[in-house]
């Protein structure tokens, strides 16, 4: 009976965390941006009504955290209504902002309407890499804006993706992050999804870049500590087991997208599966009855080695997009983990990348143009994957 | 961390402590993290308001639960809420 159980489903959790991704529009084009490659797509967008609708359903349910992202959220002008019903709700309101689009009367119109922290993410700690990689002048308004957000009292969390054109600065970018008093650090080693998939070539770091950096980053973490929390985690291609991803499917993360459909995570609409939208059902059914949330919930999907390896209840077999994007089987072990038959060619990929990045540091190859994050390569790159879909 | 009797102790701003029915328990609400409480940690939390002394706050809760020995329970949980930067004395 027991057993049984076991190979079913789980008991079933409420969302925990509610990610709003309020708009795919964003001021940047960061090339390791993680939304979907089909942005363009993404024009009918939630309205503020739906929002909040969308907002209720998920806090009656249990949800404490509420993530308001994007794209750039601060391009909603009803953002300022929407925290102030999320802090009434008693939802815990976090904003991830590249800070454009942010000026002093609107950190405190934030603050009148309950807002609890706000995330800024910086490309590099110089000015000329960061504006190169977020496509455009934004470097000075950041500091700016992260002075603003310390003065206005809220917990500063910076973020700064890592990746292979800003991993040697690292030592600048912690000190960067002291300078600007932040309460925590998170060094986000780029996830190899949406943009970062298309120009993986030019972001993966060798294996001595990421060596150094974790000395470096061992150095802050004590030197900082009780001041500011530093996170740092390297990416998950160099590690022999996979992460948990979102802590299980559908156990206690919840995205929804810009147009209204209800996600596991903000990478799993890329999967050939279906996913309700808030606008057809409510967030319990989303959560309980749909197909798509039911699709990975418990192990009763999994095939081998998942199927009867020990630490399943660890990590879940890993990322299922993961699995997806270099198996082409959304069910299949994440490669990451070494007892996948395909963690050979991941390591292939590696070391083909390790070469790539050895040449171009000696001037050998001309270095692969960056992909930019936005509209017009989005349609661009949309357009062709649907002529090879028709071929 | 050495807590006086007469210290009065305050949710720090970048920390919130509310209720949760669902969960049925005191929570620490921070930048994208949750901590439950067990049950007594939420009775001391929800004691922390920034005008209650340690004293009286331990004076309540004995008084709350009828017991007369709580002291260095609470000062033990208060020391670590202290430490964990969940709160901080009240200029
Ligand atoms: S990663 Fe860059 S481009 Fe993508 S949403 Fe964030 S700021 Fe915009
Ligand atoms: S085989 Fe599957 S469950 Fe086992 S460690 Fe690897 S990914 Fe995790």
């Amino acid at each position: 009976m027991i057993q049984a159980g076991l190979e079913t489903k789980n008991e079933l959790t409420p969302p925990l965390w509610l990610l709003a991704e309020l708009t795919y529009r964003c001021p940047l084009q960061c090339p390791y941006c993680s939304n979907p490659l089909e942005i363009a797509k993404y024009q009918n967008e939630l309205t503020t009504e739906d929002w909040i609708r969308v907002m209720q359903q998920a806090r009656k349910m249990g949800a404490t955290q509420l993530g308001f992202s994007g794209g750039e959220p601060l391009v909603r002008p009803d953002l300022e209504t929407l925290i102030q019903e999320a802090r009434r709700l008693g939802y815990y309101t976090n904003l991830i902002t590249s800070g454009v689009g942010m000026d002093e009367a609107r950190v405190k119109r934030f603050k009148e309407a309950g807002l609890d922290h706000i995330q800024i993410s910086f490309q590099a700690s110089d000015e000329e890499l960061n504006n190169f990689l977020g496509g455009t002048k934004t470097f000075q308004h950041k500091k700016e804006m992260a002075r603003i957000v310390k003065e206005y009292e809220y917990p500063m969390v910076l973020n700064i993706v890592i990746h292979r054109k800003n991993i040697d600065q690292i030592r600048d970018i912690l000190e960067m992050t002291v300078e600007l008093n932040a309460d925590y650090v998170e060094l986000a080693s780029t996830q190899y999804y949406g943009w970062s998939r298309v120009n993986v070539d030019q972001l993966l770091p060798t294996r001595e870049q990421l060596a150094n950096a974790e000395i470096v980053a061992k150095e802050y973490q004590e030197k900082m500590k009780g001041k500011s929390r530093i996170i740092y985690v390297i990416p998950d291609y160099f590690e022999n087991r996979p992460k948990p991803c979102m802590n299980g499917w559908g156990s206690i993360f919840l995205t929804i997208a810009p147009d209204g459909t209800a996600l596991p995570c903000h990478e799993a609409g890329q999967l050939p599966i279906e996913f309700p939208n808030v606008k057809d059902f409510s967030i319990a059914d989303i959560w309980h009855d749909s197909p798509g949330f039911n699709h990975f919930r418990g192990f009763g999907w999994m095939k081998e080695p998942c199927r009867s390896c020990d630490e399943k209840e660890k990590d879940f077999g890993g990322c299922r997009c993961q699995a997806f994007m270099m198996t082409g089987d959304a069910a299949n072990a994440d490669p990451v983990c070494d007892k996948s038959a395909h963690h050979q060619a991941l390591l292939e990929d590696i070391a083909r990348i390790a070469e790539l990045a050895e040449q171009e540091s000696h001037h050998k190859v001309g270095e692969k143009p960056l992909v930019f994050r936005n509209m017009k390569n989005s349609k661009k790159i949309t357009k062709e994957a649907e002529k090879t879909v028709t071929v | 961390m050495n807590i006086s009797p007469s210290d009065i102790p305050e949710v720090a701003p970048t920390f919130r402590v509310q209720w949760e029915a669902v969960q049925n328990c005191y929570v620490v609400l921070y930048p994208e993290g949750m901590v439950k409480l067990s049950t007594s940690a939420g009775e001391i939390m929800k004691r922390v308001d920034g005008q209650t002394a340690v004293d009286a706050i331990i004076k309540d809760l004995e008084t709350a639960f009828l017991e007369d020995d709580l002291e260095s329970d609470v000062i033990k949980f208060l020391e670590v809420a202290y430490d964990t930067g969940w709160i901080r004395n009240k200029k």
